[in-house]
């Protein structure tokens, strides 16, 4: 079940003019490919979330620059692109007691839309267990990584 | 005896040579410094007053800005074809503070920094990277002569360059190292970015950290992130530079009474306090011969321990200093020292133990704001997470200091390192008012 584990990054920025900038400066000279993104923000900071084509390097590229980052399991599932199918996918994990901690989503090429999916550690496996009993396509980690 | 037996004198002999070296001294300043006569005179004492070591504390106080008045040579006790060193202070709060040093004094200096390393039994065996800075300022040269009377190989890096020194300290297999407590958490986290194995790839075994002011959880992190005995080093310029205390292997910080008498006062009252009270630490030097110093004030908050050291030293301890009275800040009516602060965020996991306090006028009110790096492997990915760890931090600010402080979580490496003496405050109150 682990080829399923998405190595997603996640950069602590502060609320500072142009710091976004700067990440993605860093990422684009170090020839690193962003897949999806997702910025999550308090008042004062923001820690965004990242799905890049080589998270080893990118984290070492990050943190060499100076940025605190760190790298969190995800897991993707590939829905048809049309009213309720983020709804199928939630449906199971809420029936199941699964936390979902955060998702976002991109609808990918012709009719279908990439999910993903934080739980906790210890609901990792459930999860993907449940949406493959389900019927659900879940995506290898190996496909962002191309 | 040897040096290091000096620090076990039996109690009675170490008291009649302090005796005899405070009668000595106080002749000595009433005679050849004219400052010190008006006060004694002014203060209706003679030196034959001195009968006991109880008798101290019937004379006046010298302080910093005595110091400045008498810029430059104004208190040498000798004349200047005597002197065979001059050290300053950088006067960054007014004229420098300007000090000399007679052959007899360099000898003494020696010895009080022999002494010192002697804390961690440095010799001839050891490498010692000595990164205080050399110059007028006295921790470079001061730890210089120390470990080269101990017949050490000294390296004489100074401060700054900080990858370079790493390599130095690697290809030499430097054992003991020499520098302030806010650059060896700084030479730490550069060696862990540029890849090295702190505790393999360096020969290591204990440093001597001083010149400014460090908490308990400072401490631990230096000793813990080299894996090596954390030794303080105490001293002032105006005393003789380091030298005055150091740390043994229980932690308490020795004062080598031999040659400097310390006492704590209500720095308000300027009254004794028994020994156990916290209060400004004084000194007197007993030796020194181009500037003598009479009670001077340091400062520094202390307390004094007379009881038995587990060491089996016989020479009075202090407790690590909390602050200097200069780096409190009153922050509406409550005192709050940098070194509290930093104790607080050492406590806390996710951040690391640089800071900077910024102190803010809003309204008739103070505002009070800790900014703090968060670790840069960062713990977790959740806001909700790292809010908490900003409140947490509030909230232990609060048991510790009694007052709101506000917390500012900012990327890793964003607060300046510094390369000798952290400035760990901005108080922007004069600038606002």
């Amino acid at each position: 079940m682990t080829k399923y584990a998405v190595k997603q990054l996640s950069v602590f920025l502060e609320n500072r003019r142009g710091r976004l900038a700067d990440v993605a400066k860093v990422l684009a000279e170090a020839g690193i490919n962003i897949r999806a993104l997702f910025l999550a923000d308090s008042s004062e900071f923001g820690i965004l979330r990242l799905v890049v084509n080589n998270p080893e390097k990118a984290k070492a590229v990050l943190i060499s620059k100076g940025f605190a980052a760190n790298e969190t399991d995800v897991f993707a599932v590939e829905v048809e692109d049309k009213p309720g199918g983020f709804y199928s996918v939630i449906k199971i994990l809420a029936e199941n007691g699964i936390d979902v901690e955060y998702t976002y989503a991109y609808a990918g090429a012709s009719h279908t839309a990439i999910l993903f999916f934080k739980v906790k550690n210890e609901d990792f496996s459930k999860a993907l267990k449940l949406l493959e009993e389900s019927g659900h396509k879940l995506i290898e980690a190996a496909k962002f990584y191309e | 005896m040897s040096l290091k037996e000096k620090d076990f004198m039996p109690k009675e002999e170490l008291r009649a040579l302090q005796l005899k070296r405070l009668q000595e001294t106080v002749e000595r300043a009433y005679h050849l410094v004219p400052f010190y006569r008006k006060k004694f005179d002014e203060a209706g004492v003679k030196p034959s007053d001195i009968r006991s070591l109880e008798d101290l504390k019937k004379l006046p106080f010298t302080t910093k800005q005595d110091l400045r008045n008498h810029y430059p040579f104004g208190l040498f006790a000798v004349p200047m074809d005597r002197v065979v060193r001059i050290h300053s202070s950088s006067g960054t709060t007014g004229k420098p503070t300007v000090v000399g040093y007679t052959r007899h004094d360099m000898a003494v200096w020696t010895e009080v920094m022999a002494r010192t390393l002697l804390m961690a039994d440095v010799s001839e065996k050891d490498i010692v990277h000595n990164a205080y800075g050399y110059g007028l300022f006295t921790g470079g040269l001061g730890f210089h002569y120390g470990a080269e009377a101990l017949g050490a190989a000294v390296v004489p890096a100074s401060g700054g360059f900080t990858k370079r020194q790493l390599m130095l300290m690697k290809d030499f297999g430097a054992t003991i190292l020499c520098c302030t407590p806010s650059f060896a958490l700084h030479l730490a986290e550069v060696a862990k970015e540029e890849g090295y194995d702190l505790k393999k790839d360096f020969k290591l075994r204990a440093g001597f950290f001083g010149a400014e002011p460090a908490s308990p959880g400072l401490r631990k992190a230096v000793a813990e992130s080299w894996g090596i005995q954390y030794v303080e080093a105490y001293g002032l310029s105006e005393i003789i530079g380091p030298g005055v205390a150091a740390s043994c292997e229980y932690g308490s910080l020795h004062v080598f009474e031999d040659h400097f008498i310390p006492e704590v006062i209500d720095p308000e009252t300027g009254e004794v306090l028994p020994d156990g009270e916290e209060g400004e630490l004084v000194i007197t030097t007993l030796t020194k011969q181009a500037l003598p110093m009479i009670r001077y004030r340091t400062k520094d908050i202390t307390v004094i321990h007379r009881e038995p050291c587990k060491c089996g030293r016989t020479i009075v301890w202090i407790e690590s200093i909390k602050g200097r009275a200069d780096d409190m800040l009153i922050v509406n009516g409550v005192n709050v020292f940098p070194s509290q602060v930093e104790h607080v965020i050492t406590k806390v996991e996710g951040v690391t133990p640089n800071y900077v306090i910024v102190v803010d006028k809003k309204g008739v009110l103070d505002k009070l704001e800790v900014w703090v790096e968060v670790d840069e492997k960062m713990l977790t990915d959740g806001v909700g997470t790292l809010e908490r760890l900003q409140k947490k931090l509030e909230e232990e600010l609060l048991n510790h200091l009694y007052i709101n402080a506000k917390v500012k979580l900012v990327e890793p490496k964003t607060l300046e390192r510094s390369m000798g003496k952290a400035k760990r405050i901005v108080d922007r109150r004069e600038l606002s008012s």
